[in-house]
Order: C-alpha cells, then structure tokens, then sequence
C-alpha cells in the first residue's frame, strides 16, 4: 500500500514531509460538525464552500470539518486559524463577512465575537470565561483537526507515543507506566486502568487470545464525553488502545472492539474511517510500524440498551446475545470475551495513554487529587471532562483537572444558573449517580469525594437543576429510565424498581401515604444490596441521594399534597392573574379550549377541564399565567 | 424483504451469529422496521432458533416489531431534556398527531417514539425529525418543524 | 498457592457459620450448601443447568479476607478459606424483600406463597398489578435453559427487557420448535407451564403448542410426540420408522 509506514523512524520522517508541505501561515475555517450540526452548521459549511468557489479562493483557504469544540451553547461555532479567533453563533448570512473581514484582511467581525460579563470581546478562546478556567488536554485538537484526516492527526504528534511504546517500552514497562501515573477509569467506577492492564496481562489464555475493548456505549442520559473524543479525534482512542493492545497481549494475540452506541452514528462513521486509514498506514493490523506487532480492532454497534455499558452485558452482545450481565465474581480481566482474559476500557480511559506516554509520569500525576505512589486507589490524576448541560448558562464540554470544584465548574465556566434562578442541585454520574445540593458546591470532584457524597464521578454528566426542578420528579424520571432499561434478569432489580417506580409515582400524583418514604428507604437498600450487576446495585442512588439532601421536598408532596417546585402535575393549579390583557394567545393555544375571557379582558381557566399541559404559560407574553 | 437481498445482508456480515445484532440492523435499515416473516426467514437461513433472534429483536430498543409511519419523530428524553422541559413536548405531539409514543398514527403518517439520550444535551430539549436534529425545542418551534408532516 | 492456580473441581475447605465443610474448587456454593445439607432457598436453580442468579433467593454473607458482602450462592464460586454466613439479619432482612416481591410479582403462585410462608413472609406491602393478578411465572427461566442445554431445542427464550421481559414463545405464538419433551414443565418452579394430553394430542399450554402423538405399534398406546422423536432420531441419525413401539414393549 502506497501510504504505509514501514518503521518507527519512518513515522518522523513522514510527520516531517507533511509539516514541510504544509504553510503554517495558511488560513483555515474550523466548522463544529458534532454537536452544533443541529444548529444547521452543515449549511455553514455549504455556505462557506460555496461563497470561497466564487470568489476563487477554495485553493487559498481550508475549510476543516472538526469535531465538538465544547461551547455548545454557543454554537455554531467556528474558528479560524492559524490566528485562533473564535466565532460563535456564527449564521450563513455572516459568512461572506468572515471571508471579506477576517480571512482577507485579518480583521475581527465584533458582532460574532463572544462578550465577557463586562461587554468585553473576546476573540480568542482563552479570553472567553468558558474556556479560560479549564484545563483541555484530551480536547485540545478537537477544533485543530480534521477527524477524517489521519495527516491532520499525524502533523499534530499523533501515534508519536505508540511508536515510542513499540521501540523504547517493553509490555510490562508500559503496564508499570500506567499503574504508576494512577489513572483511573473514566467509565464510571474508576478502577485503576493500570491494576485492570496488569491482571489481564497476568491471566492465562492458553492461545494467547487477550481481548482489549473500548466500552463507547455512552449511555448515561446527559453525558457525551466519549461522543465528542470519539468525533472529534477518534485516533486519539485508536492510538491509546494499540498501546494498551501492545502493553497487555504481547506476544500474544490481542484483538480489539470497540463497542459503540447505535445513537450515535457520526461516531461510528468517523471512528470507521479513522480504522480504515490507520489499517492502510501500517498502524494497525499485521506488523504495526514493521515492529511484528499485530493489532486489529472491529466496530460493533450497540442496540440501544443502557444496560450494555455494563461490562459483562457488553461482552455478551459482542458474542451476539441479548444483554445481560453476569455475576462478575470471576472476573472479566480473567474470562470475558468468549472467556478469554478481557482488558474493557471506556473511550476516555483509553485517549488518555497517548498522553501520558507523550508527556510523562510527572504531568500526569501532577494533575488531580491525592498521592497515587505506591497506591493506584490514592487519588484521582489527570483531567475529567464533564458535560455541563441542564439549567446552566454555558452548556457544553468542561474539561478540568480533578479536583476542580463544583462551584468552579457550575459558575467559573458554567456562568451560573439560567435567567439568575438559584441553584438547586447538580446530578452526577447518571442514573447511578445522585443529586448534590448547594451545601456542597465547594467540594471537590474527583472519584472519592463524589462516592463519599452518595453520589459518583459516572462517565461525566452533570446536570444542573435550578429552584424549578422537582427533586422527587427527577428520581422518579431516573426510576422510570432504569426500569425500562434493567434488562429484568435478576428479580430485586426488575420488580425491585417497578415497586419504588409504583410508590414514587403515587407521591408525585398526590397520593403519597406516611410510611412511603421509610417504604422507599427499605426497598431501595435491598435492589443496592441483592442485585446481580452495577446496574441494579447504583439504581437507587438518584432515590436515595434525593431524599438524603431534600427529605423536605417529599414531605411536602405526602404530608402537603404540594410540589414546590411546581413541577408535579397532579398537585398544581394553573390560574390567569390580573397581568392579564386579554391577548387571547393562550385561549387559542389551550388543547382543551378551556380558557375563556374577552379580548382585552381577563381570562379565566376552567379548572374542571384543565390538564396541566402548561401551554398557556409557555406562550403568555405577560408573565400572566400563576401555577400554585 | 426478498431472499436475495436478506442474504446479501447474511453474507457481509460472514453468517456469524454473533453478528446477529449487526444484521438485524441492517434488515431495519432496509425495511425501517423488523417484519415477522423477515426475522422467521433470517433464523432458517442462519440455522438458529427463531426464540433467539426474537429474544434480541425485543431486548434492543432500536428495533422496532411494528410497521413505522412515513415520517419519524423522536424524542429526547435524556436527563438534561428532561429538566428542560422533554416530557411536556411529548405530551404536546401527541395531542397534535392523536398518537402516543412509541406508535404511529392511524394514517400511518407520522410514528412518534422517545430515546434516552442521543448525546447532545446542550441543546436540549432536543428532538430528530427524519433524521435532522433540532436543539432547543418548545411547542411552538415543535409546531412549525411539524407543519409540513401535518399538512401532507 | 494463589487460588487461580487450583485446578477446578479440587477439594478444599471452606467455612460456613464457622463449621469447616469440604467442597469443590469453583463449584457452586449453594450446590454444596445443599450437599452439606445445609437449607437456603432458591427457586430457580437446577444441578442440571448453568446458574443464573435470577430469584435472589437463597442469599448468603460472604467473606474473603475483610471485606463481607451479600450475594446469591448459587453463582458464588467456592474457593479454599471462604468463609459463609447463612442467616445474618442482611440476609434475613433482603430475603424478605425478595419474597414480598416475588409475591407481588406472582400472586397466584401457591409454590411462591408457601415457601415465602417458611420464611415467615404472608403478605406484600407491594402493588399487585393487574395484570399479574393471576400469574405464577417468576421469570426466573428455568424453562429456557432446559429447552437449550439439555434438550437442545431453543423453542423459547426470555422476550423484551426490564419491565416488559416476558418468558414467551416466539410472538407468543405456537413454538414450532418445541419437541413437546415437556422438561420444562418438569423444571418449572411454579407450575407455570401445563401439559394436557388427549389420546392424539400433547399440548404444551404456555407456549400454544399441540402435537401429535405417536402410537406404539404393539400395545397401541400413545408413547410420544412424533415431532419430538422425528427431531431426536434426525440428531443420533435415526428415522421416524425405527421408533415403532413404546420402551415398554421393546
């Protein structure tokens, strides 16, 4: 194959021809084509492309489709480069301005510019709150390249820390390496990725047969780290599970998975591509980088089953079965995958070993908490990226060292709570997290404390609340999730959360009895303690977190038959209030058509028939619409 | 689906079964749904027992046992959805197309289903229409996207 | 010697309430708890069968080293040094959950109900729901694993997930590839199943399956399902015609 590199030393030389072929100077619009495509950023693209061909500049200017740039909120975003301005919000209608302004004269378009609390335009991404107080390593190149071009990657350093851990590491250096810098599984539970290396290393396979797995079922309901790494530098993961492929299997003869969800098809298309050119490069495959090393790796799409993030429910849906786990007292490290020894790693875990080989044991755990020396379970090293989504001004990807606090993340970057509302909670670690409340915005994140908290690190999500979200509706909301997505083996997990489902649900609908909570408490430590997998034995923690911190809350809907956060249908009433001025929008809009009043006079609801669905309050102009 | 297409389908995917899940993918991807006689045909062809492939055509809520509508409107329930707001623009679809989720319409135009989570809670609540995202919904942007499905 | 070098099916010793018994490397604890003649229950495991750790029933304390734990013994592997604890107050306590949720689940199970009587469990705080009303199937499939382990069948298998999970035929539709062996029946903890037979017809109620019986050409008794000794002589390379007569009259 004409593009296949031969040798270690063959990769620099290659790394350098690119560089050498390429004008540092040369301007380049980055496009987000993640996240911010439902913003229409692929009709920027055409915009771009198009407005570049007419003025016959196409061969002048690059346009890079890139993957998440992490200011989702703000998008579409667009960066141009080599000068770094950010723009953001950017429509089709301002593309001709970029090219005019920015790109031929180098001057800055205000209007497109993001502006500090102070009014303050901010052409960098460094200037900008957001990006200013975090720490992006794994992210760093995501608005630098293109994820389809394995050059872009290679230009950039890419699978520069494979070809030193092929020619200047032995397998059991690189295991040592990786238990020492003490990272931690980025998945949910943070095992030590370098105790889970070494026991795979270590277990007999009587073939040689060592499976090595990228877990990508990001499943957590608003999280997507793993989508954004995956999308946006997918070779960042392929490098990092070579390395870890070559540290734990040879000699030997590992093979790869990466098992990635099915709602995520870009990721699949891009994580696709990105095996294809690493196969005809000679980085994967048979004899990576002529060392004799041989490494492959297959995609399999998950079906859309939370419970597959699990890691026996994974191995079985490889093997062509239904999702379910198995008890784990062997453990996947010794029989996994077809009951060979199985090293399942998440797609964060995995973009972190090229990093830590490129830059070292001491970058890597002088990030983060606590001393990992001798003990791989004493802190918590390196960066997390978090997806900072809910009632939060700045949505989108943070990526900060451990240890950052909750305050730092939710106000630093996050700019606070929407519309000045006050902050209520954060949930963190999905549905087998739990929700933190305000007294406890100054601690710190790593893996521990959150534990310590009744709460866990989980893949990253963390989903801001505000004074107008229920926490007894948001544990019914995770109840809900998880007794759909149990896969019903094991009986305290399936009928277990049907029954705290039954009882949640009564409270919310008005009919909470004294006893429930007690009833609650009981039943949720039984699913913890007698379920088969993590699944069942993390469910209750959104239950249990949530009546820890906000007893008061389920109280009130038992004892009061109220919901103060006005969420709970059965327990508020809508009423129009003397705001009022009788525009008649929300009686045109009522799906009942129970509101009446004449034009320009104070309406009415009919209480009768109202069902609660909010639309009046949704489209009243006039803040006229009370809910009690 | 006719035999020729469903082993083409067989055939990349090596007649191993433990791509099972992989072809019935593909099958979806053809038929927009699994049909009975489709799934019953793929276990002869493969020799393996129809109770299997029916157990991981239910277990996986990606497929779908029922014929889909034209049109498909899915909705986002992630948690960050949720919380702004995912559950109310449900219930609003459903009253506008007299459907509930996880159905199709009468007139076979429109199935409406949920999904926990497709990644981009930023731009929550989020919802795909035939396959184009759409960030930062609310009845009335619902209203509009819809118009043309309901007008048809 | 680490215990991943012991060689499976090697006798060690372990504890249980302190008691030193002997056992099997890697056998299943509650396989020797029932040797040892120890009592603990369990609905859905057979010797016969792989463990599946569905019931949560015959829960145990575990101990290795410090750390103690509940878990199902069923699938709990034995190892030298383990130390087990029958009726803790855990285990006690999570039991009875398990049978008012087995009760909730499957009311009109009378195997369900006495059992859950022995533990002293009569009632469940938890909602019947309608439509498990008259259901006795505890999902704990038995059944399945019979059809595909040991009569190699595969005629039914677990269906949906979560809530909906349902133990049914195909389509809960007549399960053609029932053989009408009625194992499952046999293994079923519930009773769940049924198995009715005129003189033509076998029907395997659960799963909407009738088949036609064969007649032992000497006495003229019904002795089998045709289908079932078609299958069975098609896999040791035997014709319908070389099964004429019942074992009685062979």
């Amino acid at each position: 194959m004409a593009n296949r590199i031969k040798s270690v030393s063959d990769l620099e030389v290659y790394r350098k021809k690119l560089l050498a072929a390429r004008d540092p100077k040369r301007k380049t619009v980055a496009i987000c084509t993640s996240g911010c495509t439902a913003y229409g950023s692929m009709k920027l693209n055409t915009a771009f492309r198009e407005e570049l061909r007419r003025r016959g500049l196409e061969q002048k200017i690059d346009i890079k489709l890139t993957g998440c740039h992490g200011y989702c909120e703000r998008g579409p975003l667009v960066v141009i480069h080599p000068a770094g301005i950010f723009y953001q919000r950017v429509k089709v209608e301002d593309v001709p301005q970029i090219i005019e302004r920015t790109l031929l004269k180098d001057e800055l378009v205000e209007s497109l510019l993001f502006k500090d609390a102070d009014g303050k335009p901010c052409p960098h991404e460094d200037d900008v709150p957001f990006y200013k107080h975090q720490m992006r390593v794994l992210l760093a190149n995501n608005s630098r390249l293109d994820p389809t071009s394995l050059d872009d990657y290679i230009a950039l350093g890419g699978y520069q820390s494979l070809a030193k851990a092929l020619s200047k590491h032995t397998p059991e250096a690189l295991v040592k390496l990786i238990k020492d810098s003490g990272l931690r599984g980025r998945g949910g539970g943070g095992f030590p990725a370098g105790v889970k290396w070494e026991s795979c290393r270590k277990a007999p396979s009587a073939d040689g047969v060592r499976y090595i797995i990228c877990n990508a079922d990001e499943g957590d309901p608003g999280a997507f780290m793993d989508r954004a790494v995956m999308e946006g530098n997918p070779h960042l993961v392929l490098e990092g599970m070579i390395i870890g492929a070559f540290a734990i299997g040879h000699p030997g003869d590992p093979r790869g998975y990466i098992y990635i969800r099915n709602e995520y098809p870009l990721a699949v298309e891009r994580v696709g591509i990105a095996l294809q050119q690493a196969r005809e490069y000679g980085l994967l495959g048979k004899d990576i980088l002529g060392t004799g090393f041989s490494f492959d790796i297959k995609v399999n799409k998950g079906g859309g089953a939370f419970v597959c993030g699990e890691s026996t429910a994974l191995m079985a849906s490889i093997e062509g079965d239904v999702g379910e786990p198995r008890a784990k007292h062997i453990h996947t490290v010794e029989q996994g995958l077809y009951d060979k020894p199985t090293n399942l790693n998440n797609v964060e875990t995995w973009a972190n070993v090229p990093l830590i080989l490129e830059r070292g044991l001491e970058w890597f755990t002088g990030i983060g908490t606590g001393d990992v020396k001798d003990n791989p379970w004493g802190g918590s090293k390196g960066t997390k990226i978090f997806a900072l989504v809910g009632k939060v001004n700045n949505t989108g990807l943070v990526e900060v060292p451990m240890g950052a606090s909750l305050r730092d993340i939710i106000f630093k970057i996050g700019g606070g709570i929407i519309g000045g509302k006050k902050f209520k909670a954060v949930q963190t670690g999905g549905p087998s997290g739990g929700c933190l409340p305000d007294s406890l915005l100054d601690m710190t994140v790593d893996f521990d404390k959150l534990s310590e908290a009744g709460s866990m690190m989980g893949s990253g999500g963390m989903i801001v609340m505000d004074e107008s979200t229920c926490m007894v509706d948001v544990a019914r909301y995770f109840l809900h999730f998880l007794a759909e997505e149990s896969c019903g083996k094991c009986v305290t997990c399936r009928e277990g959360l049907v029954q705290l489902c039954v009882i949640v649900d009564r409270i919310c609908a008005g009919q909470g009895k004294a006893g429930d909570l007690e009833l609650l408490e009981e039943l949720g430590n039984t699913v913890a303690d007698a379920s088969l997998c993590a699944l069942g034995q993390t469910a209750p923690n959104p239950l249990r977190s949530t009546i820890r911190y906000f007893r008061e809350e389920y109280e009130r809907h038992i004892r009061d038959k109220r919901c103060p956060a006005k969420v709970c249908k059965a327990l508020i009433t809508f009423s129009i209030n003397d705001k009022c001025t009788g525009c008649t929008i929300c009686a045109k809009k009522c799906p009942q058509s129970c509101i009446s009043g004449e034009k320009k006079k104070l309406h009415t609801i009919d209480q009768s028939k109202c069902i609660k669905c909010g639309v009046c309050n949704d489209v009243c102009n006039f803040d006229a619409v009370s809910v009690e | 689906m006719d035999d020729a297409k469903l082993k083409s389908i067989i055939e990349k995917h090596d007649r191993d079964p433990a791509n099972l899940l992989a072809i019935l993918m593909d099958i979806q991807k053809e038929e927009r749904w699994l049909p009975k006689e489709t799934l019953k045909a793929l276990a002869a062809e493969m020799n393996l027992p129809l109770a299997r492939v029916y157990a991981l055509a239910t277990f996986f809520a990606a497929f779908s046992l029922k014929p889909r509508g034209k049109h498909l409107c899915t909705v986002c329930m992630g948690t960050a959805c949720h919380v702004r707001g995912a559950p109310r623009l449900v219930d609003h679809i459903q009253r506008e197309f007299d459907v509930l989720a996880g159905n199709t319409t009468a007139d076979m135009k429109l199935t409406l289903e949920t999904v926990n989570c497709v990644g981009a809670c930023a731009l929550g609540p989020l919802v795909i229409v035939d396959g184009e995202y759409h960030g930062n919904m609310n009845a009335g942007k619902m209203d509009r996207v819809l118009k043309p499905i309901k007008q048809e | 010697m680490s215990h991943e070098d012991t060689p499976k099916g090697a006798k060690i010793t372990f504890q249980v309430d302190g008691r030193a018994c002997e056992g099997f490397h890697h056998e299943s604890l509650l396989g020797a708890l029932r040797r040892l003649g120890f009592e603990v229950p369990s609905l859905c495991f057979h010797e016969a069968v792989s463990t599946y750790g569905a019931c949560r029933l015959c829960l145990v304390e575990v101990q290795k080293g410090r750390k103690s734990r509940i878990t199902t013994s069923c699938n709990f592997p034995v190892t030298a040094g383990l130390q087990v604890r029958l009726d803790t107050p855990a285990v006690q306590q999570n039991r009875k959950i398990v049978f008012q949720l087995l009760l909730a689940k499957a009311p009109a199970s009378p195997e369900v109900r006495a059992l859950a009587a022995e533990y002293g469990v009569h009632s469940t705080p938890y909602k019947v729901s309608e439509e498990a009303k008259d259901n006795k199937c505890i999902l704990c499939g038995l059944c399945a694993r019979v059809c595909t382990e040991v009569v190699g069948a595969n005629a039914i298998a677990f269906s949906g997930r979560g809530s909906h999970k349902d133990m049914v035929a195909p389509y809960d539709e007549a399960a053609e590839a029932c053989i009408g062996c009625g194992a499952c029946v046999e293994v079923c903890p519930t009773h769940c199943i049924g198995l009715r037979e005129t003189p033509e017809i076998r029907t395997i109620e659960k799963w909407h399956r009738d088949l036609p019986l064969q007649k032992c050409e000497k006495c003229g008794r019904p002795f089998a399902p045709t289908f079932q000794l078609m299958t069975l002589g098609k896999r040791v390379g035997m014709k319908l015609s070389d099964f004429k007569v019942c074992n009685d009259c062979r």
